[in-house]
């Protein structure tokens, strides 16, 4: 993650990989955001975002394994959001993810990859690291400015 | 634990299905259960009223993506209505309004039915 002038808040939520925990960690993610003033739609979208990140964790690093742990890391400031998730499941490589065609998947019935390509829409930006056997992360950024 | 549930109406040969809370990967499973419900009754004409629908994530837009085939090839549709601006943008980024269609209000949905009788 990269550096910021402004000085970042951090939290941190361990969970473990079971879809009923979602709830927790959208209220984790919006809870924390909400202490600092970023635009309403832009904190939806980080919530949104890492709600797809532990999904596709659960889904597929731990394929429905409910005992895994996932950890939520997120430093925040009014001019930056950074999110890193952990876990300890299969490798992920996301360059074999093709981004979707929706009416290829449509044709085709298939229905994953979604997520995916949802968060790389919300985030500014999307990173995979994976050491097999010992970690996968992700780390979302979102970056607030005058602009925004 | 994430609170959703879908309730129907009945209105001649169209059925409304009404969501509530959050649709996520965790409930999505009950919405698919909501929708086979009604392809094995023969029930293929729906409109999904997305008024009480607080939150989307892509599991929830996979339900759709299920069962549409299916139910258009039965001469049906799913139609969409009554979303929030939060709730369509996500269905927007993903391409959805180039396959399914969308209205502002569920009478308008339920007459796009009726007029191709």
């Amino acid at each position: 993650m990269g550096t910021s002038k402004s000085k970042l808040k951090e939290k941190e939520l361990l969970i473990k990989s079971r879809t009923e925990n979602l709830t927790a960690v959208r209220d984790f993610i919006s809870s924390a955001v909400r202490e600092v003033d970023v635009p309403l739609d832009a904190a939806g979208d980080v919530v949104l975002a890492v709600d797809e990140a532990c999904t596709n964790i659960i889904k597929h690093a731990y394929k429905y394994f409910p005992d895994g742990d996932i950890t939520i890391k997120i430093k925040y400031s009014s001019k930056k959001i950074a999110v890193e998730i952990t876990d300890h499941g299969a490798p992920f490589t996301p360059e074999a993810v093709p981004t979707p065609d929706l009416k290829k998947y449509f044709e085709e019935k298939r229905v994953g990859g979604l997520g995916m390509y949802l968060m790389k829409s919300l985030m500014d930006n999307v990173e995979y690291k994976s050491v097999p056997g010992r970690y996968n992360q992700v780390y979302l950024t979102k970056v607030f400015n005058s602009t925004n | 634990m994430a609170e959703f549930s879908t309730s129907i109406k009945d209105q001649g040969n169209i059925n409304i299905v009404y969501l509530k809370g959050f649709l996520d990967a965790h409930t999505a499973p009950s919405l698919e259960n909501t929708f086979s419900g009604l392809v094995d009754k023969g029930r293929y004409q729906i409109v999904v009223n997305f008024k009480d629908l607080n939150y989307i994530s892509s599991a929830g837009l996979g339900v759709f993506m299920a069962y549409i085939e299916k139910i258009r090839e039965n001469g049906g549709d799913i139609k969409l209505s009554s979303m929030s601006e939060k709730v369509f943008n996500i269905f927007d980024l993903l391409g959805f309004p180039l396959l399914y269609e969308i209205f502002k209000t569920e009478d308008e949905a339920v007459l796009k039915f009726n007029e191709k009788k």
